[in-house]
């Protein structure tokens, strides 16, 4: 299964079903992460239902030191 | 911020008007970024030390690699973490970050900033406008980064900003308040909080913003680029806590002309 995960494409040998699972394969907490699928936003309760398809673009962004 | 006069034992002293922004009461008059410290450790020990109670927070890519340690060291309970919208060029990308932190934080409060000039960081006051009046319909709590414009001020306040934040001086230059005539009007004008934002970098700008009548003050730079940030998150404490002493106490009118202050009688008369 292939993804655009920020930009870059990854491939997966096994299908990731949900965003849920792909953050956790990814060792990415769920908590003040933001997800992005396809260009729309994916709401924190959404992130364990929301179905993943082959050559989605997802966007995995969080919170950072700023002014 | 209004100055209202009271009695109190007998002396006319002033009251400072309390801080409070979208109904959430402030007491520590310091708001302070958390970019660019040298370490979370650091980062942690000089939040406690500067008294804030809110802290700014920006929004990027997860690292899948090196993930960032610096928010571990912030307590979201202990402040309320305001993401702004850094990056921003425009207001498409503005309000593209602001609901992206929305799902992030669970909070509506979003400092809007949209800085398409990569020089001086100067905020661009149409499509901060234009992102604010979306975000506001929203339900977005807004708090804008805006020059010292206090008719871009008036407009943002009107279509419903929970409070303003215009600029001292650029981003992270130091070079303290140097819109002083503007942030007056602003200031004179506004019903809503003014904080002043960019460009403090000493704790006398932060006490000189304070006097001026501004609600509140944002620092990052020069606290967490300086030597010692957690000796400078005190000094910048003590400072916004002295310029609050000093209008409640009622300060004196600046003259043009000397008045002395020992008796104006000959020397040996």
């Amino acid at each position: 299964m292939k993804l655009i995960i920020n930009g870059d494409e990854q491939i997966f040998d096994h299908p990731v079903a949900t965003i849920a699972q792909l953050l956790e394969q990814l060792a990415v907490p769920v908590a003040r992460t933001a997800i992005e699928l396809n260009g729309a936003v994916v709401e924190q309760h959404q992130i364990e239902t929301t179905a993943l398809q082959d050559a989605d673009h997802i966007e995995i962004v969080s919170f950072v030191g700023g002014g | 911020m209004q100055t209202t006069l009271k009695s109190f034992h007998s002396l006319e002293v002033a009251e400072l008007k309390e801080l409070v922004i979208a109904g959430r009461k402030f007491t520590s008059r310091l708001f302070v970024g958390t970019g660019k410290y040298p370490s979370p450790d650091i980062l942690r020990q000089s939040l406690a030390a500067s008294g804030t109670e809110m802290v700014t927070v920006a929004l990027r890519r997860v690292s899948l690699t090196e993930p960032d340690p610096t928010i571990a060291a912030i307590d979201f309970d202990k402040y309320l973490v305001m993401p702004n919208t850094s990056g921003a060029k425009d207001a498409e990308e503005a309000l593209r970050l602001a609901r992206l932190a929305r799902t992030a934080s669970g909070l509506d409060w979003i400092k809007l900033e949209v800085t398409p000039d990569p020089v001086y960081l100067l905020p661009d006051p149409a499509e901060t406008l234009k992102a604010a009046e979306v975000l506001v319909k929203e339900g977005f709590i807004v708090l804008p980064y805006i020059h010292a414009d206090p008719t871009l001020a008036r407009r943002l306040e009107d279509i419903g900003c929970a409070a303003i934040m215009p600029l001292g001086s650029p981003i992270g230059s130091a070079r303290g308040i140097k819109t002083e005539e503007f942030l007056r009007i602003i200031i004179e004008q506004a019903s809503i909080p003014v904080v002043i934002d960019a460009g403090i970098g000493m704790p006398s700008h932060a006490a000189q913003a304070i006097e001026l009548g501004a609600d509140a003050v944002l620092v990052n730079t020069a606290i967490a680029v300086a030597v010692d940030p957690v000796l400078m998150a005190e000094a910048f404490c003590l400072a916004v806590q002295a310029a609050e002493k000093a209008l409640l106490s009622g300060p004196i009118e600046q003259q043009t002309r000397a008045t002395a202050s020992s008796p104006l009688t000959e020397f040996l008369e």
